[in-house]
């Protein structure tokens, strides 16, 4: 556990790791884990940038309502609290400066 | 396309106590749910948690294992991952399940589509690092994920049960930042029969607030002109508290101040909904079974009007009472007899409420929002933008839309619906009823082109 992170697991994982790729960069996450969460606990805090302003954004419901944790997963935007960890996700940042669209 | 006595959308404690009871009276019932595992927002996951953190989330979450069991043992379909996007008239409801679009219908239909965080609109809120309190949760609930910095910003018990966890889990909060005020603790008062009758919440509630002091949580009651400040993500909370600025360096902030009915499925159905003043929220109008005005849908749990965990498994029994009868498999005679402890059992959970809504009413900073504040977070709209709009002529929450996409969003108004509608009412000196609320259309949940043509494609082998 990296004492810096903004979020710990309070207890090690039963869940293999797998390698899922986050705009580009590879992370290890608990297979079957909620996305949105094992993202979290990997470290990372941003998730998207909005189609309006550009401003960052990261989970905020965690229950599929609010749509702040959208992540486009295969060229679909898809809520990440709402979706498991499998080996091999391709996720990018909709709206990063990598990854210029519309929002759906 | 199968055909089902009874569809209930949502499986939380109303859900599942409803489709259980319905199931074992004869009906043929399916249950869909968006999450992969039974237990809704409240018992998320409780099938699931290591014993470590079912000791940490206490009895209160684990006896939703009763509710999981039951409908397990039960005939019911329970269909796990099913995002419902569409219920049309008669009843055909329309999901999406790993990509590919099914539906069903049903003679009728039991919507237990639980509560969401009432909408907590204060400057910075929309930063990377704040999350409801609910989201708070459910990272613990059902990944054992817990920030390490954390602030609690509302009002109600709900904040002192996350804290309390925390502390419990050895990362206590750095500070409870609360919003309600002593007077509402004095009016509060003339409740307190109400309260006494819900004792056990009451002594629950006293108990955290001990565990609280002796863990050395600092509490700041009455906190005024709160915001969050950071630039790609929340660093500081700044509020006011007996007169002095106080900022405090956090990595996290939790919202909360109150929790309110998920109308969007009643609505879209075309269930009449009407303003609760004790709740500060639109509710759906219904019997004490739970049924609309809309023939054949019912509606149960918090859904229904914010009553907690057990009144909702209570009212999800009711309501699958009277669909029972209705569907002609108990007599009235029946129904009533069963129905007798059940809603005694619903009067003693519901004792509290008025206690609980008048001591935590929501943070005043947030029903009407100074005007920089944005209000709809996902078409980024300010408060001070929609109260042009009113001063422009615009007429309801529906027009807004068209003044300024404001509920435009993928969230479909979740989260400004009734911001916008106080925001509304406040200029037009209107009130809530008056005002109204969004026009909420089908598709519910936003659905892919491929899982619209999958409706009429048989899907492949080794898929249901």
């Amino acid at each position: 556990m990296n004492p810096v992170l903004p979020f710990l697991e309070i207890e090690a994982s039963s869940a293999p790791r797998v390698e899922v790729r986050f705009d580009g960069a590879p992370l290890l996450l608990p297979l079957g884990a909620n996305l949105a969460a094992a993202l979290l606990a990997a470290g990372i805090e941003r998730f998207r940038n909005t189609p309006v302003s550009g401003a960052p954004r990261a989970p905020f419901c965690m229950m599929g309502a609010c749509f702040d944790c959208l992540v486009e997963i295969d060229g679909v935007q898809r809520q990440a609290c709402m979706i498991e960890v499998a080996e091999g996700l391709q996720i990018t940042r909709p709206g990063s400066p990598e990854v210029r669209h519309v929002a759906s | 396309m199968s055909h089902r006595d009874l569809v209930i959308v949502g499986a939380g404690p109303a859900g599942m106590a409803a489709a259980t009871e319905a199931a074992n009276a004869g009906l043929s019932v399916t249950l869909l749910d968006e999450q992969p595992r039974a237990g809704g927002q409240i018992y998320r996951d409780v099938d699931h948690v290591p014993d470590h953190r079912a000791a940490l989330l206490g009895p209160d979450y684990t006896a939703g294992r009763d509710l999981t069991v039951a409908l397990r043992s039960s005939p019911v379909e329970h269909v796990t991952g099913a995002v419902v996007w569409s219920i049309e008239p008669g009843f055909c409801l329309s999901y999406s399940r790993d990509g590919r679009g099914a539906q069903l219908t049903a003679d009728r239909v039991l919507l237990a589509t639980g509560a969401l965080e009432r909408p907590m609109p204060l400057p910075g809120w929309t930063l990377p690092g704040v999350m409801t309190a609910g989201a708070g949760q459910i990272l613990l609930k059902q990944s054992g994920v817990l920030a390490r910095s954390a602030v609690l910003v509302g009002a109600g018990p709900l904040l002192y049960l996350i804290a309390v966890q925390m502390l419990r889990a050895g990362q206590p909060p750095l500070a409870l930042v609360e919003t309600q005020t002593g007077r509402n603790r004095r009016a509060a008062l003339r409740h307190l029969g109400g309260a006494l009758r819900g004792w056990p919440y009451m002594a629950k509630g006293l108990r955290m607030l001990a565990e609280l002091k002796r863990g050395g949580v600092p509490r700041y009651i009455g906190a005024q002109d709160i915001r969050i400040e950071g630039d790609t993500r929340a660093e500081v909370l700044c509020f006011s508290h007996r007169g002095r600025i106080r900022r405090l360096a956090c990595e996290t902030v939790f919202l909360h101040h109150g929790v309110v009915p998920n109308t969007q499925a009643a609505r879209a159905l075309g269930v009449a909904h009407h303003w609760s003043t004790q709740q500060q929220c639109f509710v759906p109008t219904l019997d004490y079974w739970g049924r609309s005005d809309v023939p054949g849908v019912f509606v149960a749990g918090d859904g229904a009007g914010i009553g907690g965990a057990k009144a909702a498994a209570l009212s999800g029994r009711l309501a699958a009472l009277a669909i029972a009868c209705d569907a002609a498999r108990l007599t009235p005679d029946e129904r009533d007899q069963r129905a007798r402890p059940l809603r005694s059992a619903r009067a003693r959970e519901q004792a509290p409420r008025p206690f609980l809504d008048t001591a935590y009413p929501p943070c005043a900073q947030a029903l009407s929002p100074r005007d920089e504040t944005l209000v709809c977070r996902c078409e980024e709209v300010t408060a001070g933008t929609v109260r042009a709009h009113a001063r422009a002529g615009c007429l309801g929450p529906n027009q807004t839309k068209a003044f300024g996409r404001v509920g435009m969003g993928p969230c479909q108004g979740r989260y400004c619906g009734l911001t916008v509608t106080a925001l509304l009412a406040e200029a037009t000196g209107q009130t809530p009823d008056q005002t109204g609320y969004y026009r909420i259309r089908p598709p519910l949940k936003p659905v892919t082109l491929g899982e619209l043509a999958s409706l009429k494609t048989p899907p492949a082998t080794g898929e249901n």
